[in-house]
């Protein structure tokens, strides 16, 4: 029967080709729109790491000023200070940790024909790389002893090496950052983390950086700061290392912990270091320090921002009104068949076999519907890539997803508007439509 | 086989209730061919669509068949409809945009057979009406005479115990209309019973069994083969 309803479906599609086309467009639009949105949100709060963003954690200290709060109501900044950053690095108190910073530096190829270039910057330390995961396509981190020792080692893109050594292998071959010469130990393949966690402070979406180098080279080669950097009180005194040293905070801080036990203890280390920090006379504040794990840090952070959830509404209420749309093409087609209808139960359909029909005829509008729009999604996030950059062709991971629910939204969607004018159909009184033409 | 005591049938409407049918009362047999006249407005429509389970009724008895029907639910009147009974209507009423195959069909597709079994009564229905060598034709190329055809090879596929017809003929030019009543006196030879609603007083008097209907009620019953004159 299901196979004769289909039939009997096409054929009523082709009898009304443009008022079929206008609720198939109808559906198209909404869940299009409703799609790119969808998308953008998903990706936007999708997790970055999946396997262990609830082992990772994102370290705040409340080193800020004793009369506001950095944050209301009463939360610690969402950066630490250099001090911090580098004190906490020495304990080794987590399974791994890395403190960052982003910054630039000019970047002077070897190829004397090419130009000199500013260059993005993450300043880290070696567990950064195992941390993240980082994927590396030659060489690997640099080790630890690189950080304590502050050598002159480079981490750098694939962009990076493509550009300055044709995509060769170039470990070991020299780079010239900042006007020094630094040893290439990895060269870190295609990486970008959507939303890219481990530093929201700039932009949750920014590209990953050029090139990574060694924290504590930031004091040596008075690296500088980029990124947001915000102080409670002025830095005691002029320079760099006055600045280094202020209650500035500039520097993010993540550490791994393994297990709720870790958890515990390197909580109960934070308030020790914050107590100790106090008789010397910092931390001014009521101990308030904080671990969040990935998605706690995202959501704190607002990574999906309120625009795009109320971007997901107004997406929603367009599908909303297209679906009125389509209620009313449908309730108008439907009523074009009214005598069919009649026929159809004077020769023996039951009211339920009617209602079948129909609704395996709205449920192809919406099949196609949901086809169309999902095309039109594809251009709409070809635009948003257009407008918003780069971050959306990651999209291209979940296509399956997507187009799933796609799909389901547009069945199901397109079966809740042809709801009523089916009911509507299935009721013609099948006597009263017989009898004139 | 097909009994109405005492039926009734009010249409409502916010100014006015008709009373279509008054304390109808109506007895036919196996086999019968009753044609059934009367004047515009009588009721006759209302007592056929009653009679085929199209409408429902506010009072009295109606045994189809010996079974009582009056409290049938939809799906059973739906199966009883498609089971037992054929309609003819006086427009045809045939889906335009379904070839002469695919009407006949239709009440077919709702029966459950499978399509060797719809094949073979489609083929042998158009056969019995004369139209099997145009199953593909849409019914637009078809003459009125030849889409009532189609019409009554659909109502006789499901070989239906009841042929209930309003105004078969209608539409049709005489020549059409003596061909269409040929038509169903042969089908009514095979035993099916017919009620046929006509205002045409020549086509009643080939009937079995002439009723007419004046009022919501049958007034007059004449017997087997009435005279011409009196239903003229
Ligand atoms: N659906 C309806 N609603 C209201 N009145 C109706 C309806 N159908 C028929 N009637 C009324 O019932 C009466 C009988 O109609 P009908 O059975 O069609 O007569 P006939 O077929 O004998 O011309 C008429 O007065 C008609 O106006
Ligand atoms: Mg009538």
């Amino acid at each position: 029967m299901f196979q004769y309803y289909l039939k009997l479906s096409l054929k009523s599609l082709r009898r009304n080709p443009i008022l079929s086309a206008l609720m198939v467009t109808a559906i198209a639009l909404g869940i299009g729109a409703c799609m790119t949105i969808l998308t953008v949100n998903y990706v936007m709060s999708s997790d970055p790491i999946p396997h262990k963003s609830d082992k990772l954690f994102y370290v705040q200290l409340d080193s800020w000023d004793p009369y506001q709060p950095a944050r209301e109501p009463n939360d610690p900044p969402d950066q630490i200070t250099w001090t911090d950053a580098t004190n906490l690095m020495q304990e080794k108190a987590a399974f791994r940790q890395a403190a960052m910073a982003s910054s630039n530096g000019v970047i002077e190829p070897a190829d004397q024909d090419s130009k000199p270039y500013l260059a993005s910057m993450r300043l880290t330390y070696s567990d950064f790389f195992s941390m993240f995961d980082v994927p590396f396509l030659y060489g690997s981190a640099w080790d630890a002893a690189a950080d304590e020792q502050e050598q002159l080692v480079a981490v750098i893109s694939k962009a990076t090496n493509d550009r300055n050594f044709g995509g060769e292998n170039s470990v070991g071959q020299t780079l010239r950052v900042a006007g020094e010469n630094f040893r290439i130990v990895g060269v870190v393949d295609d990486w970008q983390p959507v939303p890219r966690f481990y530093d929201v402070t700039t932009g949750a979406f920014d590209d990953t950086e050029e090139v990574y180098l060694p924290l504590a080279l930031k004091m040596p080669l008075e690296l500088p700061s980029s990124g947001n950097v915000n102080c409670w009180k002025e830095p005691d005194g002029d320079g760099f290392i006055a600045f280094l040293q202020s209650e500035c905070v500039n520097y993010q801080m993540w550490v791994e912990l393994p297990s709720d036990a870790d958890k515990q203890r390197y909580m109960d280390f934070l308030d020790n270091y914050a107590n100790q920090q106090k008789a010397l006379g910092r931390f001014p504040r009521p101990l308030n320090n904080k671990l969040s794990d990935v998605m706690q840090w995202m959501e704190y952070n607002n990574v999906v921002n309120d625009d795009a959830e109320v971007m997901l509404w107004l997406s929603f209420m367009f599908l909303a009104v297209c679906l009125l749309n389509t209620i009313g093409l449908l309730l108008a087609k439907f009523s074009t068949k009214a005598s069919e209808i009649g026929l159809r139960r004077a020769v023996g359909a039951s009211r339920g076999d009617l209602f079948r029909q129909h609704l395996v005829e709205t449920a192809m509008i919406g099949l196609a519907g949901g086809l169309a729009g999902l095309g039109l999604a594809w251009l709409g996030l070809r635009g948003i890539e257009a407008i918003f950059g780069e971050f959306v062709s990651k999209m291209v991971h979940m296509d399956t997803n997507m187009i799933i629910v796609a799909l389901a939204l547009a069945l199901v969607s397109s079966i809740l508007a042809g709801l009523y004018p089916t009911w509507r159909a299935c009721n013609i009184a099948p006597a009263g439509q017989l009898k004139s033409q | 086989m097909l009994t109405m005591t005492d039926i009734k049938k009010v249409f409502r409407t916010d100014v006015v209730e008709t009373h279509a049918l008054r304390d109808f009362n109506l007895q036919v047999d196996e086999g019968e061919f009753v044609a059934v006249t009367g004047p515009s407005g009588s009721g006759k429509t209302t007592f056929l669509n009653i009679a085929g389970l199209l409408e429902t009724f506010d009072g009295g008895i109606y045994q189809l068949d010996g079974e009582d029907v009056s409290h049938f639910n939809d799906k059973q009147r739906s199966r009883m409809r498609n089971e037992k009974i054929g309609f003819i209507f006086q427009s045809f009423n045939l889906i335009p945009d379904l070839d002469l195959f695919d009407n006949v069909d239709v009440p077919l597709r709702y029966r459950g057979f499978n399509s060797a079994e719809r094949k073979r009564r489609i083929e042998q229905s158009l056969e019995t009406v004369g139209l099997a060598n145009r199953m593909k034709h849409l019914p637009a190329q078809l003459s009125g005479g030849q889409q009532q055809r189609v019409a009554i090879a659909r109502a006789l596929a499901g070989e239906p115990r009841f042929l209930l017809a309003d105004e078969p003929t209608g539409n049709l030019d005489s020549q059409m209309a003596t061909s269409v009543m040929e038509l169903l006196k042969s089908i009514n030879d095979t035993g099916t019973t017919i009620i046929m609603v006509t205002h045409d007083p020549q086509l009643a008097a080939e009937a079995k069994r002439n009723i007419q209907v004046r009022d919501g009620r049958v007034s007059e019953v004449d017997n087997v083969m009435p005279l011409k004159a009196a239903t003229a």
